[in-house]
């Protein structure tokens, strides 16, 4: 239950530029009408974005709430790397990881190929 | 009027959000590729196009989610997502509300379709709309099937969720477009964003082009989460399309692998004028 709470408010503050603004005046209320263990309130506040993938935070919703707080794309992916460090596998939801050779070594690799068609 | 285009493409918010950093050449030919598929649009004289998304939590969460909706308003604002981030500004984009509703009220004899008078664009129609109607001129009529809250609409339903939408367009005296948006296989925003499974994308596409309605609805989602990734489940969008285009051939317009994009960039439409007889 607790991991829905986590993404309904994530939800929220993507859609609702009110909860964005309420969230930046007074984040313990906007956090308190949520039920949410210790945990996941640290995680939200920090923000810890290895730690809200690694509890199972749909990507979908979590690279927003990166954007929201200016989080740049490589630094968010490689949050999540961290995250998967720190604190093992995804443990809920269908956003877990999988092993990648990585964007850098794979557009050297597509780039190769097309020079050798 | 019988329906007067109908087509795919990828919605990646990469494409906008991270276009510099593509291969030049390539972020060029994919963009060609977009203006052409605009332009074809365009050709067409749309009334209004419908959009069959797969909505990213910018409208529907896990407490009310349905597994097939469309929208039924005058207006939609969008996208929802941080400018500096998709760098689309944020704007109003015309519907037609009456029109939506004679749509929906014939898609609803086959399909349990949830309408929604509000609706917020997300990067799943906002990037497309960007490329495609730059002047945001034509009336969209947005639809969505459920590719991102499991349980997910079954890929047979959307199917169907096609057919009802070709109905609906052929019965109204407007000229409608449509066209699905989604990524083949991706794992997008995880850290394995821009993984790409080329193999798996060509036979989806060649069974797409082929508009072989049982080996596209063959797959299962065990199948596609291990071989196309969470992303991959928007292949409903893709496959809803071809429903729509109701046994015409489909040609891929462009399609290039973009790990910074996260998908392999793809376009392609159908030939409506093959269409099956009734």
């Amino acid at each position: 239950m607790s991991l829905y709470q986590v993404q309904k408010l994530i939800y929220q503050l993507n859609r609702d530029p009110r909860t964005r603004q309420r969230y930046a005046d007074e984040p313990d209320a906007v956090l308190g009408e949520y039920d949410l263990t210790r945990e996941e309130i640290g995680a939200l506040l920090k923000p810890d974005i290895g730690l809200l993938y690694v509890l199972g935070v749909n990507g979908q919703l979590l690279m927003h709430f990166a954007a929201l707080h200016r989080i740049e794309w490589t630094d968010y992916l490689e949050r999540m790397r961290q995250g998967l460090r720190d604190h093992g596998q995804v443990r809920e939801g269908v956003y877990a990881a999988t092993g990648y050779e990585g964007v850098e070594a794979h557009e050297a690799r597509l780039k190769a190929e097309r020079e050798t068609r | 009027m019988p329906l007067v285009y109908c087509g795919a493409c990828s919605h990646a918010p990469g494409m906008t959000a991270r276009a510099e950093r593509a291969d030049t050449q390539t972020r060029q030919a994919l963009e060609s590729a977009f203006r052409r598929m605009g332009d074809d649009i365009r050709a067409t004289r749309p009334d209004a196009l419908v959009v069959i998304a797969a909505e990213h939590f910018a409208n529907f969460f896990m407490n009310n989610m349905p597994a097939f909706a469309i929208g039924m308003a005058d207006s939609y604002e969008g996208p929802i997502e941080d400018e500096a981030f998709l760098r689309i500004g944020r704007t109003t984009v015309p519907g037609n509300k009456a029109l939506s509703r004679r749509l929906i009220e014939k898609v609803m004899q086959t399909v349990d379709v949830a309408y929604a008078e509000e609706w917020k664009f997300d990067h799943g129609i906002s990037v497309p709309l960007h490329f495609l109607t730059p002047d945001y001129d034509l009336p969209i009529v947005p639809a969505n099937i459920n590719c991102q809250g499991p349980p997910l609409s079954p890929l047979a339903r959307a199917w169907a969720f096609g057919e009802a939408l070709r109905r609906a367009a052929d019965a109204v005296p407007e000229r409608i477009a449509l066209i699905g948006t989604g990524g083949l296989s991706h794992w997008p925003a995880t850290p394995d964003s821009g993984k790409i499974n080329q193999e798996w994308d060509r036979e989806f596409l060649r069974r797409w082009s082929a508009n072989d309605r049982e080996a596209l609805l063959s797959y299962t989602d065990a199948e596609t989460y291990r071989e196309a990734g969470q992303g991959g489940f928007e292949i409903r969008t893709f496959i809803a399309a071809a429903a729509a285009a109701k046994g015409a051939k489909g040609t891929v317009d462009f399609c290039e692998p973009v790990p910074i994009f996260a998908v392999s960039c793809t376009l392609g439409s159908f030939r409506l004028s093959d269409t099956r007889p009734e």
